[in-house]
């Protein structure tokens, strides 16, 4: 049987086939790696956890119930949803809190792997994977509990919901890519993780997260220009049982993330050698 | 690593560095700039040549070798000598800044042992995790885990969580799983160190069943460890290649040299009635502090000490310690005469020793002079002085006993 043969030396012409083709073929050959990872993430964390799974979804809940309640009081005056606010809310904040987790996700994932990147050789492509099979696990948990409370504020089933999972596959695809070009550049500056998280809250207000759409004005603009705009109101769509309107931009911005994911793939792949360089021994 | 594999005598070239240079920044800032740039120069696939920028040096520098299946290689030199570089470079870690690395087979890395363990979770989850960043499957590791379990002696404690294990007891895990590894090329940093005794020569006793059909990288500071496994030798300083070679033990003793300048005696006790002055050896003109001693020859000693306050000559004996700092012998010359002497007047003892047998090497010799045999010590002084045997074999042990074959 001939040997494998590897050969380190520094690159000169980059191929992108070539590199792309390596990518794909670590990640599916390091499949089990990334659900062990994602396995004993999870398992540590509720393990040493009571309220567990709670912590999953509470940031979103305690979101939307400051907004349910300021909208109820009448502090604020918000333009009417089409369907009962909470449930505009609540699905706003949930969704929102899976595309920001699918942004922060290859960052955190690489990151918390720092220790043995620098002393073990193993396909880092399953970090990435690790951190969406964590992801989806998160989402799941919060798909179920959205589709709860949609029941119970009586929006009734509608068969469109049946789809909403795969909207959600498009949040995680679009914030994964997101998040995958960040990632060089976080993992040698502390900064862009701080900006990231900082950024989002302002992004959070130009997103149909907890109000509509205005009519006019230049958040009007702002919005429907944002490309999470789509994938937040094209998920709650299909939840409540409206017809998406949004759909060919939602479409729009998952066939551009495609190729970006590939490209986001390539590049990490390149760039991991070089940070490993920059961190600590 | 079980020897379930056949040993493949064909001596194919495995591991072939050719020309390898590295550099590293000083500056965490610098650094962290230097890489944003090699980042877009990377991803650009840059032509651009290596050459040092501010801040910068060669953490590694111009290596060259060959290692073929059931050599050793042994990396050696003083700390920040460029060791966990060049390994890093070799597990494919880091990319080289110049030349190439060519490696065949599997590679396996002894450089972290556990890597992946989460302390919450018990031993027998853990095996699992360190097990797929090995690279082994599920099957696999399903297959091994009894074998793991024992080799790691942990039968009784596996289902606790990590967390609770002392150190050594995770190293002895984390081997037991890297142990299942069956690689072609075994890049060994020093992580058995750790450990107990028993627990080392396990580890020691598996290496050495695999060495026949692997080609190993062996990076230690423990120089009988060296001299045990490796078949050839990179004696590394600032980077650079200083020895290559198979002649282990003339590595070793290069190794050791750089430790020889500047030493000074140190003293470690004193009550003050007694000073140091010079020792040496009858015959001999010392180099650089150091006198040179035939294997099995007989030299007399003479010391000079300045007596300030004692009324007796002291009793002096004499301590020999091995370039690792070990104690090897001990001398305590018969017949010394403890008479009356004046205070503040030198006193001179001249000892005779016969018949040096200690193995080629540099030995420090550590002077005690107390009331009488082990009782009320007065001074004591390391490094009174150095000698160096000299004879044409290298041991890794202290002595070398004279002997020859009868022959009837």
């Amino acid at each position: 049987m001939a040997l494998e043969t590897r050969i380190y030396q520094k690159k000169r012409t980059i191929k992108f086939g070539a590199l792309l083709k390596a990518s794909l073929s670590d990640m599916y050959h390091s499949r089990f790696l990334a659900r062990q990872l994602a396995e004993r993430d999870i398992k540590a964390q509720y393990r040493q956890s009571y309220l567990g799974i709670v912590w999953a979804f509470i940031m979103p809940l305690a979101t939307a119930i400051v907004w349910i309640v300021l909208n109820s009081s009448g502090t604020i005056a918000l333009s009417d949803t089409g369907i009962p606010y909470p449930v505009y809310a609540f699905s706003g904040t949930l969704i929102w809190s899976i595309v920001v987790a699918a942004i922060n996700s290859p960052l955190q994932s690489t990151n918390a792997a720092r220790g043995i990147l620098t002393k073990i050789n193993f396909p880092k492509e399953a970090l990435l994977v690790s951190g969406v099979y964590k992801l989806l696990f998160d989402s799941f948990i919060k798909i179920i509990l959205l589709v709860l409370f949609v029941f119970i504020y009586g929006v009734g089933f509608h068969w469109s919901i049946l789809l909403f999972p795969l909207a959600i596959l498009g949040a995680v695809l679009f914030g994964t890519t997101l998040g995958l070009f960040v990632t060089p550049l976080g993992l040698l500056y502390k900064d862009i993780g701080k900006i990231i998280t900082f950024g989002l809250q302002f992004l959070m207000y130009v997103t149909p997260v907890v109000y509509a759409i205005p009519k006019t004005g230049i958040m009007h603009t702002l919005m429907l220009y944002n490309p999470i705009t789509p994938i937040v109101l094209t998920a709650r769509d299909l939840v409540v049982g409206f017809s998406p309107e949004h759909i060919n931009y939602f479409f729009g911005v998952i066939l551009v993330c495609l190729p970006l994911l590939f490209l986001g793939l390539i590049i990490y792949r390149i760039s991991i050698p070089i940070i490993v360089e920059r961190l600590s021994a | 690593m079980s020897q379930n594999k056949p040993i493949k005598s064909d001596n194919e070239v495995l591991v072939k560095v050719e020309g390898l240079s590295k550099k590293f920044c000083k500056d965490l800032k610098t650094s962290l700039w230097y890489g944003i740039k090699d980042l877009i120069s990377g991803v650009r696939g840059s032509n651009e040549v290596s050459e040092l920028r501010s801040k910068e040096f060669w953490a590694v520098k111009d290596i060259n070798f060959e290692l073929r299946r059931g050599e050793c290689l042994g990396l050696i030199g003083h700390n920040g000598a460029g060791k966990s570089t060049l390994l890093k470079i070799l597990n494919g870690l880091i990319n080289p800044d110049i030349g190439k690395v060519t490696i065949k087979g599997r590679v396996g890395a002894l450089i972290e042992l556990g890597a992946g363990f989460n302390p919450i979770l018990s031993g027998r989850e853990n095996i699992y995790n360190n097990g797929a960043i090995l690279g082994f499957t599920r099957k696999e590791i399903d297959g091994k885990l009894d074998e793991i379990i024992s080799f790691a002696e942990l039968e009784e404690f596996i289902d606790m969580p990590v967390q609770h294990y002392s150190s050594g007891m995770k190293v002895r895990l984390g081997f037991a799983v890297a142990a299942q590894m069956e690689p072609d090329v075994l890049i060994i940093d020093e992580v058995l160190a750790v450990g107990d005794l028993g627990f080392i020569l396990k580890c020691f006793k598996t290496i050495d069943t695999i060495l026949p059909r692997t080609a190993v990288i062996f990076v230690s500071h423990n120089m009988p460890m060296i001299s045990r496994i490796c078949s050839t030798v990179i004696l590394m300083e600032s980077g650079k290649p200083v020895f290559i070679g198979e002649n282990v033990s003339k590595g070793i003793d290069l190794y050791y040299n750089t430790f020889l300048t500047g030493e000074d005696s140190d003293v470690v006790f004193t009550d003050n009635s007694l000073n140091f002055i010079n020792a040496s050896v009858d015959g001999v003109i010392s180099e650089n502090n150091i006198y040179n001693v035939k294997w099995g020859e007989s030299i007399e000693l003479n010391l000079n000490l300045k007596n300030i306050s004692l009324t007796k000559k002291p009793f002096i004996s004499l301590v020999i310690y091995d370039k690792e700092q070990r104690a090897v012998a001990e001398i305590y010359p018969e017949s010394q005469e403890l008479i009356d002497i004046q205070k503040n007047t030198d006193i001179n003892f001249s000892f005779n020793i016969k018949n040096i047998y200690l193995s080629k090497g540099v030995y420090n010799i550590t002077l005690n002079a107390s009331e009488k045999p082990s009782f009320n010590f007065y001074y004591k002084i390391h490094k009174a002085i150095t000698l160096r045997v000299e004879h044409d074999k290298q041991m890794w042990t202290s002595f070398l006993l004279d002997s020859e074959a009868i022959n009837s």
